[in-house]
C-alpha cells in the first residue's frame, strides 16, 4: 500500500463543503439549498447525541434484527479452493438487505424534523420496501418513485410496497430506471419541500446525503470488523462488495479504511461486458461530472450527456456512483472492479444451490468477483462478502432468463 | 456595460418591462431554433432564453422535459447551442441571448473552453440550474474573464442571507423562481412573489426578472408590474407542441409561439408606466 493511502484521514472527509476530495458537493437548485443546510445543521446535532443514537441502536436490534451475521460460507469456499469466504448476512435484515439500516436512520431525522411525508427513488425495489415500510410504522405518507422499466422488472417489490400502505409513482421519462426515478424523486421534493423529507437510499446526491447514508450504513462493517477479530481471531484479507450508487459498500469498507492489511473490492456491474456500453461501471470505464447534487464518476458521452445504463439487476443500473467512491477510487485505496450480468447469474445459482442463500443479483455481482479472488488466495486466507440483500425480489427475472414462464 | 445591462436600462428609461421568451434548443427540429429566435425578437421579446437540452433535467415540469428529449433525439448538444447563437449574432448583434442549462454539459466541456467559445459565439450570460454559489468559483473566474454574466435563481425558500450570497456573485439580472415546484407548474400568488422580489430588491441593485408559471397575458401583467422582467417558457414550448401535435408544421408551430407571444407582450406593456 502506497505512503499517500497510509497518511490520509479518512475521518475528515467529507469536509463542510460536503467534498471528498474534488468530488460530492451541493449541485441543486436553489429551491433546495435551505432544506439542504437544515438537513445538515440537524444531522449534525443528532449525530453525537446519546439518545438519538441510543434511538438508532434500539431500532436496529429491534425492529431492524441486528447484529447480522457473519456466516462463513464452508462448501462454497471448499469448491473454490483457496481463502475463506464469509458473508455478511445484510439478506438478514428485515425487509431482506442493508437498506433499512438507513431508512430507519433518516424517518428518525424526518421525525424530528417533523415531517409528515417521506418520498424515495427506488432501484430494484429494495429501498422502496424499506422506506414504506418505515414510514408504515411511524404513520407517515410515502410516496415512492420508480422507473418504467424497474417496475415491470420488479414486480414483486412494487406490490409489497403498495401493501405497505405506499404510493408507487412509475417514472415514464429518459430511459425509465434508477436515475429517472431519481430525477422525479428531486421534481417533487421541490414541490413540496416545506412538508417532505426525501430519504435517499445510496451515498449519492447532495451533501450532506452521501455522508449521513453512510453514517447509517456503518453499522454493517462495525459489526464485521469486530465479528471477524471474534470468530477468526484477525482481520480479513480482503472485503468485496457490490457498487451501484454504492451504500452497503461503503457501509462495510469504512470501518477498515485504516486497516492497511484489508484489500477492498468494489464490483460494479459489467452488464453485457465493459467494452460494449451495456453496462453500469462509472469507475471502470466512466469519467467526472456532475449528477444529482454531486460530481462523481458518470457514464456520460461526448456532450456530456448521462449515458443509458444496462445491468440485470435494477439495482446496479445507474450511471453515477457515491462521490466517496469516486475519491477511494482516485486514491487507490479501494479496487473497483467489474462482473458481468452472466458471472452474477451463475453466483446466484451457485451460492443458491451450494449454500442454501439465495442471493440478490446486485449481491451476486459481489459473489462472481469473490469467487474469482478467493481462487487466487490461500486457505489462511480470509475474504468477507458483503451480502448486501436476498433474492426472492429477482426470482422472477431469473426464470426469465433461464426461459420459465410462470 | 453588458447587452444585458444595457438592455434593462433602456427598458426602463422607456418605462417598460423585459419580456423574456424560453425556448429549448433544437425543439421541436435543429432548424427551427434561429429562425424562432429572429421571430420571437420580431414579436416583442427583450432577451432570448435559449435551455441547453440534458439527459436529467430535474428542475424542469413534463413539458420542458419532453421538450429536452425531442431536442435531444436529434442529437442536440452544448455545441449546438452555441452554434445557435453565432448564427442568431450575424443578423442581430443587440439582442440578449442567455443558456439555461444544467452543470453537466458545461463541466463536461471544460470551464474554460466553455467560455471562450461562448464569448465567440457572441453568449450573453449563463444560467445553470443546479450550480448555486457554494459552487460557482471555478465557472464564474472564467466567465467574468471572458466578460459574460452569471445569471442566478433566487427561490421563495432562499433566507435573506443566502440573497446576500447570491448577489454577490450575480451580475446581469436575478432570476426570481415564483413557486416552490419545476418550470410549468401551479399558480402565481402575485403577492407572494411581490414581497420576495422586495427582499432581493432590499439586497441588490440589478434588475429581478421573474419566471415558472406565467403562462398568458394576466399573469404576465400581474408580475410584471412588480418585477422588470419575466420569463415564459413552458406556455410557449406547449403552443408550439399542441400545433405539431394537432398535425401542423414547423411553419405552424413557430406562428403559434408568437401569437401567444404577442397576446403576452400586451400584457407586459398593459402595465407600462
Amino acid at each position: 500500500m502506497n505512503s499517500e493511502v497510509k497518511k490520509t484521514d479518512f475521518s475528515a472527509v467529507p469536509d463542510a463543503q460536503g467534498r471528498f476530495g474534488v468530488y460530492g458537493g451541493k449541485f441543486v437548485a436553489e429551491t433546495l439549498m435551505s432544506a439542504l443546510d437544515d438537513l445538515e445543521s440537524l444531522y449534525n446535532r443528532l449525530k453525537d447525541d446519546e439518545s438519538f443514537q441510543r434511538e438508532l441502536d434500539e431500532d436496529l436490534a429491534r425492529y431492524v434484527g441486528r447484529p447480522s451475521p457473519l456466516y462463513e460460507a464452508r462448501r462454497w469456499s471448499e469448491r473454490v479452493g483457496g481463502a475463506r469466504i464469509l458473508l455478511k448476512r445484510e439478506d438478514l435484515n428485515h425487509t431482506g438487505a442493508h437498506k433499512v439500516n438507513n431508512t430507519v436512520g433518516q424517518a428518525l431525522l424526518a421525525k424530528h424534523m417533523g415531517k409528515k411525508r417521506v418520498i424515495a427513488e427506488t432501484g430494484a425495489g429494495q429501498h422502496g420496501v424499506a422506506t414504506a415500510t418505515i414510514a408504515a410504522r411511524l404513520g407517515l405518507e410515502c410516496q415512492v418513485f420508480m422507473g418504467e422499466e424497474d417496475v415491470r422488472r420488479q414486480a414483486l417489490n412494487v406490490y409489497r410496497m403498495k401493501l405497505l400502505g405506499a404510493d408507487v409513482i412509475s417514472v415514464k421519462s429518459g430511459s425509465r430506471t434508477l436515475k429517472d426515478a431519481m430525477n422525479e424523486a428531486m421534481r417533487d421534493w421541490v414541490t413540496h419541500v416545506d412538508e417532505t423529507f426525501y430519504i435517499i437510499g445510496t451515498v449519492a446526491g447532495p451533501h450532506p446525503y452521501p455522508m449521513l447514508v453512510r453514517d447509517f450504513q456503518c453499522v454493517i462493517g462495525r459489526e464485521a470488523r469486530a465479528q471477524s477479530l471474534d470468530y477468526l481471531g484477525k482481520l480479513p484479507d480482503a472485503l468485496v462488495a457490490c457498487v451501484g450508487g454504492g451504500s452497503n459498500a461503503i457501509g462495510l469498507f469504512h470501518p477498515f479504511l485504516e486497516d492497511e492489511s484489508v484489500a477492498m473490492y468494489g464490483v460494479e456491474a459489467g452488464g453485457h461486458g465493459v467494452s460494449t456500453n451495456q453496462h453500469a461501471a462509472p469507475l471502470t470505464a466512466g469519467t467526472p461530472g456532475v449528477l444529482h447534487g454531486n460530481r462523481t464518476y458518470l457514464m456520460q458521452d461526448a456532450n456530456g450527456q448521462i449515458m443509458h445504463t444496462h445491468s440485470v439487476s435494477a439495482g446496479l443500473d445507474y450511471p453515477g456512483v457515491g462521490p466517496e467512491h469516486s475519491w477511494l477510487h482516485d486514491i487507490g485505496r479501494v479496487n473497483y472492479v467489474v462482473a458481468n450480468d452472466d458471472e452474477a447469474l451463475a453466483a446466484f445459482h451457485t451460492l443458491t444451490r451450494v449454500e442454501g442463500i439465495m442471493p440478490a443479483l446486485e449481491s451476486s455481482h459481489a459473489l462472481a468477483y469473490a469467487e474469482k479472488l478467493a481462487a487466487s488466495m490461500t486457505p489462511e486466507q480470509s475474504i468477507v462478502v458483503n451480502l448486501s440483500g436476498r433474492g426472492d425480489k429477482d426470482i422472477h427475472t431469473v426464470a426469465q432468463i433461464d426461459g420459465i414462464d410462470f | 456595460m453588458s447587452r444585458i445591462a444595457g438592455r434593462f436600462q433602456e427598458l426602463a428609461a422607456q418605462g417598460r418591462k423585459a419580456l423574456i421568451p424560453y425556448i429549448v434548443v433544437g425543439d421541436p427540429a435543429p432548424e427551427v431554433t434561429v429562425p424562432l429566435m429572429h421571430a420571437l425578437v420580431a414579436n416583442g421579446a427583450d432577451i432570448i432564453e435559449l435551455g441547453v437540452p440534458f439527459s436529467d433535467p430535474m428542475s424542469e415540469g413534463p413539458v420542458i422535459q419532453l421538450a429536452h428529449e425531442r431536442a435531444l433525439a436529434s442529437g442536440t448538444s452544448l455545441r449546438d447551442a452555441l452554434a445557435a447563437v453565432r448564427q442568431f449574432r450575424e443578423s442581430d448583434t443587440t439582442t440578449p441571448v442567455l443558456l439555461m442549462g444544467y452543470a453537466n454539459p458545461v463541466e463536461h466541456m471544460g470551464h474554460a473552453a466553455f467560455a471562450d467559445a461562448a464569448a465567440e459565439a457572441g453568449l450573453d450570460a449563463l444560467l445553470t440550474v443546479d450550480i448555486p454559489p457554494e459552487e460557482v468559483t471555478g465557472i464564474n473566474a472564467e466567465l467574468r474573464r471572458v466578460g459574460l454574466d452569471n445569471i442566478f435563481l433566487v427561490a421563495p425558500t432562499t433566507p435573506d442571507a443566502r440573497i446576500g450570497r447570491i448577489v454577490d456573485q450575480a451580475s446581469g439580472f436575478i432570476y426570481y423562481v415564483s413557486l416552490k415546484g419545476v418550470t410549468g407548474a401551479g399558480h402565481l400568488d402575485v403577492d407572494d412573489v411581490a414581497a420576495h422580489v422586495a427582499r432581493i430588491r432590499d439586497r441588490s441593485d440589478l434588475p429581478v426578472a421573474v419566471g415558472f408559471g406565467i403562462k398568458d397575458a394576466q399573469s404576465a401583467a400581474s408580475v410584471a408590474g412588480i418585477a422588470d422582467g419575466i420569463v415564459v417558457g413552458s406556455a410557449l414550448i406547449r403552443a408550439m407542441a399542441d400545433k405539431l401535435e394537432a398535425g401542423g408544421d414547423h411553419q405552424a408551430a413557430q406562428q403559434a409561439a408568437v401569437e401567444l407571444l404577442k397576446e403576452i407582450r400586451s400584457g407586459v406593456d398593459s402595465t407600462a408606466s
